[in-house]
């Protein structure tokens, strides 16, 4: 190794480990702020209190939305999954033109400006005469979710043999019950990976959901902005402290289940 | 194609179907309609769009801070790919970890958190106070600097890990086969691993770029109403304005723009692609 390959590689492992720091700071300063006696944002806290969780019991409609954000996530991500599924077959096994465009496709809503989306579902739906916020919301985050589930899908059953599939309805079992008994079980990582980044997408989203919401249906994120406009102060920081932990919580099953590392290679 | 396969490819309509109908179709009502005019089509409510100065600025503010994020989002993560790369054991855990934390985490959590930092009484303040670098507190938040910064804080993950999936198959001996025909460092690297690891920043890149150009929560919460984004003009305009025909026109622009960086990526992404 020459000193410039030294100088290289030391540098290298400078960026990466300030990269380190830099991504963990939102997260290490939301969670110091959310346990300040202060009502101001000041650190470090001059007390350390937990004030500001037990407020959140008071902010009118949080549980609502809470509710509401998770029976979007819940809801579409299956959907999706059950959607993604299908079509993710289609594409690995099926013998026809554009496959690459089909995948290009289903994917292609990551890419796409959310408040455009949002803007074209809210004319759309107001034209066929859809006025109902809960379901505007669910296709919307069918939408939002799908991405997530097929980029993972398509990843791996690129690489599944399908010609287990095959052996086992040698062996009697239908086509979708071998897809059930054999496919999904083999795919159990890819599945969780990208379920677990649809349903947080889902949980996620403004851009889209601010166009389709009605008083009654207002999602986590925007009730969380709303908090935001109206009353600034570090009862927000509670709340995303305890989005951190259920992160975390989230995070550490995947991790132990499918391996962090193949949970970014998908 | 046998009969066979023919049923397989059916099992894409459901999914094809809805997309089309729920995604694509009114995504293409709304490019329509910016050009539908009284009589026939109609290119005049962008021509209306670009000969205000306002909206110029704005546009090219976008771009600018979409450009920016996208570069410093890549110059932190080329590198960080490269050592994680050569990361083994806990050290290729804490990577991983701090990569996927904040994937997990809301953009208005992260964006948030950013507003605090950035305040004149916030940490980044008072850190430079306290080791004398400045003496007064220095104006971040509602700068385009902090907006930057924050962007690329948020999407960093998205940048680092196409790069680091590509570098990590590097077959390492092709650096030290070139090592060993006598190439220099530099040679190595500029003609050997930059060029291989180019797909992954090409993703990487057109991601970060088609995300930044698009934000809303990030600028809203950063530099709020006195630096607008076209986003923020789009929300402004449908939801405090409820001006229909503005927003619809900011949107088509920004369609437009996406539109244009998908299919340049993907363009990118095919000729690397062909040429290796």
């Amino acid at each position: 190794m020459t000193q410039t390959d030294r100088i290289t590689i030391f540098f290298a492992w400078a960026v990466g480990i300030g990269c380190i720091i830099f991504l963990m700071l939102p997260i290490v300063i939301t969670v110091a702020t959310s346990f300040t006696s202060s009502a101001v944002y000041t650190l470090p806290p001059p007390e350390w209190s937990l004030r500001w969780y037990k407020s959140l019991e008071r902010r009118s409609g949080l549980w609502d939305a809470v509710q509401l954000s998770l029976n979007l996530a819940l809801i579409s991500t299956a959907i999706s999954m059950v959607l993604g599924t299908m079509a993710a077959i289609a594409v690995a096994r099926g013998d026809f033109r554009g496959k690459q465009a089909i995948a290009t496709f289903t994917v292609s809503p990551l890419m796409m400006p959310g408040l455009v989306v949002g803007v074209a579902m809210l004319q759309f739906f107001r034209e066929i005469g859809l006025r109902d916020a809960y379901w505007s919301l669910l296709l919307a985050h069918v939408v939002i979710t799908l991405p997530f589930v097929m980029r993972t899908l398509l990843a791996s059953m690129g690489a599944f043999d399908f010609s287990l599939i095959d052996a086992a309805r040698t062996l009697g079992m239908s086509y979708p019950r071998a897809i059930l008994k054999v496919l999904i079980p083999n795919l159990a990582p890819a599945y969780l990976t990208g379920g677990l980044f649809a349903f947080l997408a889902s949980m996620d989203n403004y851009p889209i959901s601010i166009f389709l919401t009605d008083a009654r249906n207002k999602t986590l994120p925007i009730k969380m902005l709303q908090y935001l406009e109206e009353q600034p102060d570090p009862s927000l920081a509670a709340m995303s402290s305890g989005l951190i932990l259920m992160a975390i919580v989230v995070l550490v099953v995947a991790s132990r289940t499918v391996g962090l590392n193949r949970m970014i290679d998908t | 194609m046998n009969a066979r396969s023919d049923r397989i490819a059916l099992l894409a309509v459901p999914g094809l179907a809805f997309l089309a109908v729920i995604y694509a179709l009114p995504l293409l009502l709304l490019l329509f309609k910016s050009i539908q005019g009284v009589d026939g089509l109609t290119l005049v409510t962008y021509i209306d769009f670009f000969s205000d100065e306002f909206n110029r600025t704005v546009l090219w503010r976008t771009l600018r801070v979409a450009l920016l994020t996208t570069l410093l989002a890549l110059v932190i993560a080329y590198p960080t790919a490269f050592a994680m790369a050569r990361a083994k054991g806990i050290w290729l855990t804490v990577f991983l970890v701090a990569l996927v934390l904040p994937m997990s985490l809301g953009v208005i959590v992260k964006a948030f958190a950013w507003s605090i930092l950035f305040r004149s009484n916030g940490f980044i303040n008072t850190t430079l106070q306290t080791l004398g670098i400045t003496d007064e507190p220095v104006r971040m938040l509602f700068t385009e600097t902090a907006l930057v910064i924050g962007a690329a804080n948020v999407f960093l993950p998205f940048m680092v890990l196409p790069i680091y999936s590509v570098i990590r198959q590097l077959n390492s001996s092709l650096p030290e086969a070139a090592s060993s025909l006598g190439a220099t460092p530099w040679f190595r690297f500029t003609r050997v691993t930059l060029p291989l690891s180019l797909p992954g920043v090409v993703a990487g890149s057109a991601f970060t770029f088609s995300l930044a150009i698009s934000m809303y929560v990030i600028p809203s919460l950063i530099v709020g109403e006195r630096q607008q984004t076209l986003s923020m003009l789009i929300a402004r305009s449908f939801l405090y304005l409820r001006n229909e025909p503005l927003g619809s026109t900011i949107s088509a622009v920004l369609l437009v723009i996406a539109i244009f960086v998908v299919l340049f990526s993907s363009w990118l992404a095919g000729r690397l692609g062909a040429r290796q």
